[in-house]
């Protein structure tokens, strides 16, 4: 005990160091977060705990990662950041530097009661929604990652779209690991407000830009208010060595929808964690996810949907391409609770394994207690079909680029659900590019 | 018929006692057929007879095993792997090309990228300059008029959300895009109503000419009075049990395959090879 403990030590006495910010109500969530991430470190792939059963976070728990008390002094230009993640001009863009917002290299927004800003400033500036709704849907109690960010809360990206409102112009939030010469730890926090009836578009990326060693837990935070509309898109682009463990709790009121693209092409050692509660009768939610691993790297996709209430509809579909030693797990779990009559739930997973190193765990699950409801779920782990390859060969297209060609088109069904034009052709570059060299056994 | 006794055309496709099975199951027994320039054969055989067998062999299909015979297309020995044979890419280069019975649904490749892809492999190995993407542009628009296929319909993945009809036209695009000597069209016929098979007809009649040759897999006479064949061979449990001109096609939809089968009983010696040899 004494020796997991000093394991978390280091945390301990960074936060001890952090500055008291904030008014009080946020002081009490940071303590009691501090508290329990005492008790709770980090979780491990023990008997019975089913969430980490394939995940083992023992290298994260053991890395001495530095807090960045300071701002990056990099002296990183826009072209430096363009280069390493999908980017329009005309969108607008947040950027954090190892967790601290960059002024220099963001262009906020907030009129006519949008705000797209830095969540330190919207907690200095007293804004009520963020005392109304930071912390009360990512639950700490039983999760020591989720405890350590909540602990650790001072800034991030606050958005909120009012009633009514319609933001067609994308909202882009990227959080830039910087190479700081040790492995450094930053805790992101984003927090999202939907107004009734708003519409908005969310693009969150995690990026690198070396090759360095860094943690990443990032925790999001999204509501969205009866009858509202997000499109949410994630990008993991962290460097091949990087640890990340990403946590997002959704919760929708009636006749809300919210649409999640999940993209995953790089990380070390990857968690997404994404839990959606349909808080109201007729929400909708539709996620989707490509996860893309090679070398050793390690990406967990543990999806939740919880329907609460009745007359809500689910559809998750997630598609991996596994190669080399690297290892994916997905754990979708769709809840119907009692009363959440009309139910209308599909999932499934789709893996197109490439190497006999590569492995997936794929465990889509479903638990019912409503009657009158609809579901299904499925996954598939395996190779391209032959007679796909042989009708390429037959038009006199060579195997790697047949081979190219149908990696692609598996991962196209994904991509193109993709609204964003720019994101998508930049997203399409991007896999493209990365697509792994391999040829189908013929 | 007459002109179909006289051989004078370069012999394309030479096919000689070929022999060939799936796991333990012999399927084709002892084929022999030569296609020349500027011929077009019709095979005609029943349900399960081996012309699928017959063609994918021919365009290079892994999953069957040769166990006797040779194949010479424009005298090179295309059986096997390289350096001994061709592998299915160099054949369709060559200049052979199979329309599938079944055409492939490729998910999420688009049809654009895929016959973009199929031109430029092609071209480049026959030492053609790579087309501009506008010159395959007009080249693709020109065909696709010509196949009557909606411009629409080549954004879409390849054959995803295709009508049966639509599949079979886009073999015959395929087909005049990648401008082969040989073009085995496995029962393009097949589904077809009667607009349908006008326009595939077309298509082929478009491509027919001097230098070409066709070798047309059907079960029914039909298409054969849109495409006149020079040859007609009857193809019974994995061996050619009669070959003849145009009218045996006719005979054959008049009496049924059973005439054949109960016509020809000396296996060892199918007329066939004598009329291809
Ligand atoms: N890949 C295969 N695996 C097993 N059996 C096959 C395969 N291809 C063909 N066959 C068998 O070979 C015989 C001939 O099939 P096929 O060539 O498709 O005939 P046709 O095209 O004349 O209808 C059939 O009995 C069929 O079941
Ligand atoms: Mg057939």
């Amino acid at each position: 005990m004494t020796q997991t403990l000093a394991r978390y030590e280091r945390y301990l006495s960074d936060l001890r160091g952090l500055p008291p910010a904030g008014p009080s109500w946020l002081q009490q969530t940071r303590s009691g977060a501090v508290e329990r991430f005492s008790e709770l470190g980090f979780p491990t792939a023990r008997r019975g705990n089913e969430k980490w059963k394939y995940t083992n976070v023992g290298p994260i728990a053991n890395t001495p990662f530095v807090y960045p008390f300071e701002a990056s002094a990099n002296g990183l230009a826009p072209a430096d950041i363009q280069r390493v993640v999908p980017w329009d001009d005309a969108w607008t863009n947040l950027v954090f530097l190892d967790g601290r917002y960059s002024e220099l290299l963001s262009s906020p927004r907030s009129a006519d009661g949008i705000a797209v800003m830095s969540l330190g400033e919207a907690i200095a500036s007293g804004d009520p929604d963020v005392e109304r709704h930071l912390a009360k849907y990512a639950d700490f109690d039983d999760d020591g990652f989720t405890a350590l960010n909540t602990a650790f809360v001072a800034d991030g990206a606050f958005i909120r779209v009012p009633d009514g409102a319609s933001v067609d112009t994308p909202i882009h939030l990227v959080f830039l690991s910087t190479d700081r010469g040790e492995p450094t730890a930053s805790h992101p926090r984003v927090l999202v407000v939907a107004g009734a009836g708003s519409k908005s578009t969310i693009i969150e990326s995690y990026v690198g830009l070396q090759s360095n060693r860094y943690f990443t837990n990032a925790v999001a935070e999204t509501v969205l208010l009866e009858g509202s509309q997000i499109d949410h898109y994630r990008l993991l682009l962290e460097s091949d060595d990087a640890y990340h463990v990403g946590t997002a709790r959704v919760r929708q009121c009636a006749d809300s929808t919210f649409t999640s693209r999940t993209f995953e092409k790089s990380v070390g050692l990857g968690r997404y964690d994404l839990s959606v509660l349909m808080d109201g009768p007729n929400a909708s939610c539709n996620l989707s996810g490509l996860y893309m691993t090679s070398g050793t790297q390690h990406v967990d996709n543990f999806i939740t949907v919880d329907h609460a209430k009745p007359y809500s509809t689910s559809r998750l579909l997630y598609k991996g391409i596994l190669a080399g030693k690297s290892r994916a797990v997905f754990g979708g779990t769709v809840w119907v609770r009692k009363g959440a009559i009309k139910t209308d739930s599909m999932q499934s997973d789709k893996n197109l394994v490439l190497s006999p190193d590569a492995e997936v765990d794929s465990k889509p699950a479903l638990f019912i207690y409503a009657d009158d409801v609809k579901c299904g779920h499925g996954a598939t782990a395996g190779n391209i079909d032959k007679n796909s390859v042989f009708y390429l060969l037959s038009r006199g297209i060579d195997l790697e680029t047949a081979s190219r060609m149908l990696i692609y088109g598996f991962a196209s069904e994904i991509i193109d659900l993709v609204r964003v034009d720019s994101l998508r052709d930049q997203l399409e570059r991007l896999f493209l590019e990365s697509l792994p060299s391999f040829k189908f056994e013929f | 018929m007459t002109q179909a006794h006289e051989r004078n055309g370069t012999a394309l496709l030479e096919v000689k006692g070929l022999r060939v099975s799936v796991g333990e199951t012999e399927i084709l027994r002892g084929i022999d057929l030569t296609v020349r320039k500027g011929e077009v054969h019709a095979i005609m055989g029943p349900n399960g007879s081996g012309k699928s067998t017959l063609t994918n062999v021919l365009a290079g299909r892994p999953e069957y095993i040769v166990t006797e015979g040779q194949v010479l297309f424009e005298g090179k020995n295309i059986l096997g792997l390289p350096p001994v044979g061709m592998d299915p890419e160099t054949r369709a280069r060559e200049g052979m090309f199979l329309a599938f019975q079944y055409p492939v649904e490729l998910a999420g490749v688009r049809t654009w990228q895929f016959l973009k892809a199929a031109v430029d492999a092609t071209r480049e190995y026959r030492g053609l300059p790579q087309l501009k993407i506008r010159e395959f542009d007009r080249l693709l628009e020109e065909k696709l008029e010509l196949v009557e296929i909606a411009p629409e319909l080549i954004k879409r993945s390849v054959n995803e959300g295709f009508s049966g009809g639509e599949k079979k036209r886009n073999e015959i695009l395929q087909m005049l895009l990648l401008d082969p000597k040989l073009a085995m069209l496995d029962e393009t016929d097949s589904g077809l109503d009667i607009d349908a098979l006008r326009i595939v007809a077309n298509g082929v009649n478009q491509f027919k000419g001097p230098s070409k040759a066709i070798v047309l897999v059907t079960h029914y006479q039909r298409i054969l009075n849109y495409i006149t064949p020079d040859f007609v061979h009857v193809l019974v449990d994995g061996r050619i049990v009669r070959s003849g001109g145009k009218e045996l096609a006719e005979q054959l939809e008049e009496k049924g395959y059973d005439w054949v089968r109960e016509s020809s009983d000396s296996p060892a010696a199918p007329p066939a090879a004598k009329v291809g040899a």
